[in-house]
Order: C-alpha cells, then structure tokens, then sequence
C-alpha cells in the first residue's frame, strides 16, 4: 500500500530542487519524471482497497479515487506538452534562486510552481478534514498564480491580480463556512471529516449546517467558476500558457468542486437539507448556463470562449449534482470527460497561438490547412465538448436530462436543453470560422510546424474521451457509481 | 477578551474613514497584534499550543505582512488613497451601520444557541464586512491587498469565537497559506507599479467582456 502522503510530498521537493537548477534540461526531465511517478502512484494508490477511510487526514474513497486520477492524468499530459511549450517560450535560463536572492526568471519558476500546484492539488484531493482541504484549495491558488504571469505581460498580470484577488476572497468566506460547519457538530461527532460527519448525520445542527454549506457553496463556487462569480475565470485561464490553462480547467476546477461535494455529501445523509442544498446546486448551475450561453455567442477570443464553455460545464456538472438520483453518476463521467476534452482543446489552442499568434478569431482562418494535424483534432475536440454522440459528453448530458425529464422537472430540463443549444450555436460559428474560411494569405504562416510533443497529448486525451463513450470499463464504471452513491445517488 | 474585541472594532472603524495609508497599515499591524493576543484570552486548554499559534500570528500578521506592505508603498511612492467610489465619512458611517448589521445577526443566532464570546462573534462578522467594502470601494490595489487582510482577520477571529477547536496544525496551515497569499500580492504589487506606473486597480480595463465605454479616468496622481 502505497502512503498517500507520498504524491503530496514528492512534487513539493522536486519542485523546490528545480527552483535551484541551472539547466533547462533537467529541470524538463524533473517535470516528467514528477508527473510518471505521480501517475503511477496514483494508479497504485487507487488500485488499492480503501482502507484509510477511516482516517482523520487523509484518505482514498471513491470520490477522491475519481478526481486524483484526473488530476494526475491532466498533469501528465500537460507536462508532455510543456516541454514544447517551453522551447518555444525561451525566457531567462538558470536557476531562480541564487542565495537569498530572487530572480524573476520565468522558466525555473514555471516548472516549480507547476509541481507545487500538482502537489497542493493533490492535497486538496485527498485530504478527508475540512481544515485540510480548505489549506490545499488556498494552496492552489497560491501556486497557480505565477504561473497565470508567466508571460509577464500587462494582461496577464491583470489576469493574475483578478485571480488571485477573487479566488482569496472567495476562498476566505469558505474558510467561515468551515468554522460554521464546525459548529454544527456535537459531542457525538468525532471526526471533522465527511464520512465522519454523514456517520453521525442526525446527531448535526440542521441551521449551522445550512449557513455552512451556504458559505462553501459561495466560497468554492467562486474558485470553481460558477455564474455570479466566475469574473476571474475567462481572465485566467485566457491569459495563462496553455498547458496551464489545461491544468486550471480540466483539474483545478474539479478540486474547487469536490470541496464542494464533500459537504454536499453530508446534506444528502440528512434529508431536510438534500432539496436545500440540490435547489441551489441547480439554481447556480442554471446561471453558469445561461452566462456562458450569453458570452459565447459573440466572443472575439478562442481562448476565451473555451474559458466560458468551462463555465458552461461547472454548470452542468452542478445541475447534475443537484438533480440527484442517476445524474449524479452522469456528473461524474462529465466531470472525467470535460477535464479530458477541455485540457485538450486547450493544448491545441497552444498550437494556433503559436501558429498565428493571435488570440482573435477572425485572425485565424484555414486551420485544416495550415495546422492539419491540430485542426482535425481542434474539430473533433469541438464535437466532443459540445456532446456530439460517440463521446463520453453525450452519455453523461443525457444521463443528466434524462433525469430531469423523470423527476418532472420540466424548467430545469428546458433551460438545460436551450443554453446548450446556445452554446453549441455560439461554438460552431466559431469553430467553422476558423477551421474552414479560406486563408488569404497562404505564406505568412509557412513555418508553422506541429510537433509530435504538441500533439500526443489531446490525440490521446479525445481519444480517451471517445472510449469512454462508446465503453466504460469496469473499474471506471465502479468508481463513478461509487462516488454516485457516496452522495446519496443512484448508479448510472 | 472582549477589550480586544473592542479595540479590533475601533481600528476598522480608523481603518475605513482613513486616507493615509501609512496609517491604514499601522492599524492593520494593530489588528494583527491583537489577533495574536486573543488565542490566550479565552478558556486555554493547550496553552503550549495556543503560544506557538500566537507567536506565529503576532509575527506573520502584525510584524511582517505590514513591514512589507509599507515597503511596497514606500518603493511606490503612493501616499494616500486617491478618492474613493464612496467618501471616506459615507464609508465609515457605512461602516458603523454594518456593525449594527453583525450584531444584530449575532443577537438572530444567540436565540438558538448559547455563544461563548458574543461580543468577540460581533467583531468577527464586522471585521469581514468592512474587509469587504474595503475592497468593494477602494481603488488602489494596496488598499485591496489591506482590505483582503481584514477580511482574513474578521474569519480568524470569528473562528476563534466559535470556539470551534481545529487541531493547532490546521491553524498554522491556514495562518501559512493568508501569509504566502498577501506575500504574492505584495510582489505583485511591485510588478502592478512597474508595469502601469500606477497601482489603481479599478483600471485594470484590457480584459472585459463588457464593453463598458473606456472612459478616461482623470489622471489623479500624487
């Protein structure tokens, strides 16, 4: 049995280590071997049986088992793709630290805080007490906002200001729904931790409760990008490098998510609070529908729009969760096919900001024919995140429609259907601009070259996506009814 | 316990009618320095514990985090707030109404459950309110940086009223992270000055959706 602890402590040494390298090399096989191992560990550990539940740190059950194997997967993709992503970005070479003194050196401190960032997500994964975790989401915040400035422009220091304004403030008022939720306990409640609590489910104060989950749903929803507060998120994740964006999208949202499932899974043990907390789930999943609906109609900016369709998908993912029953499940899978699909679709507009170097659409034209490779991939990429039917995408947003349709819930399934409609309009418009219209002029992007690096990745990460449609296997399947159940769903 | 509480409450209320920022500092360091005091006040169970969490507070929050606030002022050469949205006098009697706001929220709770320190439960929500119009109102990313700190002490010293005991690693995990969180906004602080020449954050403009007119706001500098 391999200790958990392991994949939290590793990154943060290895990370502080290449602080110090001098060669651009090795701290590029540093990055690798992190992620290899974080991968395999991870494999390991989630292979295992849960024993640890019973722990007062941290601990493996199946929701942790489901969003440690995205994060670690997204962060080994992304490290692939960062080594090409680097070459193409020289900045300052040598290490970061030299004595006490702190260089602004851009390349060394991007492949640290990328391995703090793995680590304190990591954290926020696996840790079982609410105190923990709320320390490991703060903590990705901390590590992920350097790397939001790594291009150390005047937008992206905005972009990273925003963020890290926002997400503190945000993540402060989780923090007092923490405390409230402490509150709630009585002498009977021993651990501070979910399972804990949901074992002692009626020995709770209903009211403190109620505030906490309130402030969680506030506090984290900020950092996960629900409707009103998801300012920062278009900013954020437009600004950072792409295999950042990747890794702020596809895995650092799903960490923000799981804070908050964890105390949804104490009000689904206690039946006053399951409608409260499912309402409001809806009622803020329906807003980050509608709001990504709006913004993406007419957006200028690939990398912006690709920001609100990962508003779009934390809305589904929360209207999922909140309908309940088999949607549940069918938020799960969303949850592992949007990382997969959006950390893709964020690699490949990595690629055609390198090719173009505009992050405007009407500057991109003709993709099929400048960047053939990434513009089949940036097509298929378009049908999977918009649910088109071989894909995982499509299962899970009729898992989670089906359900509304069963339970009667003829507004929610409506809006549902029409701001997905809306997005799809908003995206295929943008899509078909820029991978089909003509290219005016032919030569200007002749060195535009794709490398295999660049590429590997979103291959294999839709391709994934388009398995798990079309099969689930076994241990996936049990993973997701698992953690369906442990909210107090049904399987898929 | 509830002199502190008290004295908490009158250096926000400074806080929020103050235009200089030196002086905005100093009563943050204050608060800091009271917050670290607090921990042994009420009933100790583990007083080695309840030490070591006062020191690390009283250092992190009332010594460096304001040191190196002022530093980035200093190397800024900004003195003073600019004008605010709202008027310093309409801020601090806002500032006043909140607290009425917090205690009658706490007067709302103690109907359903016996508090063990009302008063301190009081500052507590209004430290988090005024954390927040400080950052809703003002215009200076400084000003925002201290507001942000504010709001973290009101959480702090609400947990602390609670009584709700998390294990001493939590709290010096928490206390870490607020300490790495304000220590990037100050680095950025300097990068925001570099860059801009200004540090007013209600000009960050470049990245919107909205395309609410640019207006020109009138050059205000010191």
């Amino acid at each position: 049995m391999t200790n958990p602890w392991i994949i939290i402590i590793f990154p943060v040494i290895t990370g502080i280590i290449s602080l110090f390298l001098n060669s651009e090399r090795w701290r590029k096989i540093i990055l690798v071997v992190v992620a290899f191992t974080h991968l395999f560990c991870t494999i390991k550990i989630c292979s295992g049986d849960s024993s640890l539940i019973e722990s007062t740190w941290i601990g493996v059950d199946h929701l942790t088992r489901l969003f440690l194997m995205i994060v670690s997967l997204l962060f080994t993709g992304s490290s692939i793709y960062s080594m090409a992503y680097l070459d193409n970005h020289p900045h300052l070479n040598g290490p970061a630290l030299i004595g006490p003194k702190v260089l602004g050196n851009s390349n060394a401190v991007f492949v640290a805080c990328m391995q703090f960032f793995l680590a304190a997500m990591s954290l926020a994964v696996l840790s079982m007490n609410f105190g923990l975790q709320w320390i490991g989401i703060e903590a990705t915040t901390l590590a992920s906002t350097p790397l939001i400035y790594f291009h150390r422009s005047r937008r992206s220091l905005e972009a990273a200001w925003k963020y890290l304004i926002l997400c503190s403030v945000g993540i402060a008022l989780a923090l007092m729904g923490v405390f409230f939720l402490a509150m709630a306990m009585t002498s009977h409640v021993q651990l501070f931790t979910s399972a804990g609590m949901v074992l002692f489910a009626g020995y709770l104060k209903v009211e403190w409760l109620k505030v906490a989950f309130i402030f969680f749903l506030v506090g984290y929803g900020t950092k996960m990008g629900l409707a009103p507060m998801h300012n920062w998120l278009p900013d954020a994740h437009s600004e950072a490098p792409s295999p950042v964006s990747a890794m702020l999208s596809g895995a650092l949202l799903n960490c923000a998510f799981l804070g908050i499932l964890r105390i949804y899974q104490v009000c689904a043990a206690i039946p006053a609070m399951t409608t409260f907390a499912s309402d409001l789930l809806i009622l803020l999943g329906l807003l980050s529908l509608a709001a990504s609906g709006i913004f993406i109609l007419h957006q200028p900016d690939y990398k912006r729009m690709l920001a609100y369709s990962s508003v779009e998908h934390m809305g589904i993912l929360a209207t999922g969760v909140g309908l309940g029953g088999a949607a549940i499940a069918g938020a799960m899978l969303h949850a592992i096919a949007h990382s997969l699909i959006k950390a893709s679709l964020f690699l490949l507009s990595g690629n055609i900001l390198c090719a173009y170097s505009s992050k405007r659409i009407e500057d991109v034209k003709g993709l099929l024919k400048v960047l053939p490779a990434t513009g089949i991939l940036w097509l298929a990429g378009f049908l999977a995140i918009t649910g088109a039917p071989p894909f995982a995408t499509f299962i899970s947003e009729f898992a989670i429609l089906r359900v509304a349709l069963q339970t009667k819930s003829w507004a929610t399934a409506i809006m549902f259907l029409l701001f997905l409609l809306l997005v799809f309009i908003g995206m295929l418009t943008i899509f078909s601009q820029m991978t089909l219209g003509k290219h005016s002029e032919a030569g200007e992007h002749k060195d535009a070259k794709e490398s295999l690096l660049q590429l590997v990745t979103p291959a294999v990460f839709l391709s994934f996506a388009l398995i798990l449609g079309c099969y689930l296997p076994d241990f996936i399947r049990n993973t997701i009814d698992g953690a369906a159940l442990l909210l107090g769903g049904r399987v898929l | 316990m509830n002199t502190i509480a008290a004295l908490l409450t009158l250096s926000s209320l400074l806080l929020l009618g103050s235009s200089r920022l030196r002086m905005t500092i100093k009563m943050v360091a204050f608060q800091g320095f009271l917050l670290g005091l607090l921990p042994l006040t009420g009933k100790v169970e583990h007083l080695s514990m309840a030490i070591v969490l006062s020191v690390c507070s009283i250092t992190l929050k009332g010594i460096l985090l304001p040191w190196m606030l002022a530093r980035a002022m200093d190397k800024s050469g900004t003195k003073r707030e600019i004008e605010p949205f709202i008027s310093f006098g309409a801020t601090m009697l806002m500032g006043i109404a909140l607290l009425v706001v917090s205690g009658w929220i706490v007067a709302k709770l103690q109907n359903t459950q016996q508090l063990a320190s009302p008063v301190c439960l009081t500052t507590g929500f209004f430290l988090v309110f005024s954390g927040l119009l400080l950052l809703i109102t003002r215009r200076k990313a400084i000003t925002q940086t201290i507001g942000f700190l504010v709001l973290e002490n009101g959480v702090f010293a609400t947990g602390l009223s609670l009584g709700s005991e998390f294990s001493v690693f939590v709290e010096l995990g928490i206390l870490l992270d607020v300490f790495v969180g304000i220590f990037l906004m100050g680095i950025m602080l300097f990068h925001i000055d570099k860059e801009f020449d200004h540090i007013d954050a209600d000009r960050f403009n470049e990245l919107s959706d909205l395309d609410l007119a640019h207006f020109d706001s009138e050059d205000i500098s010191e």
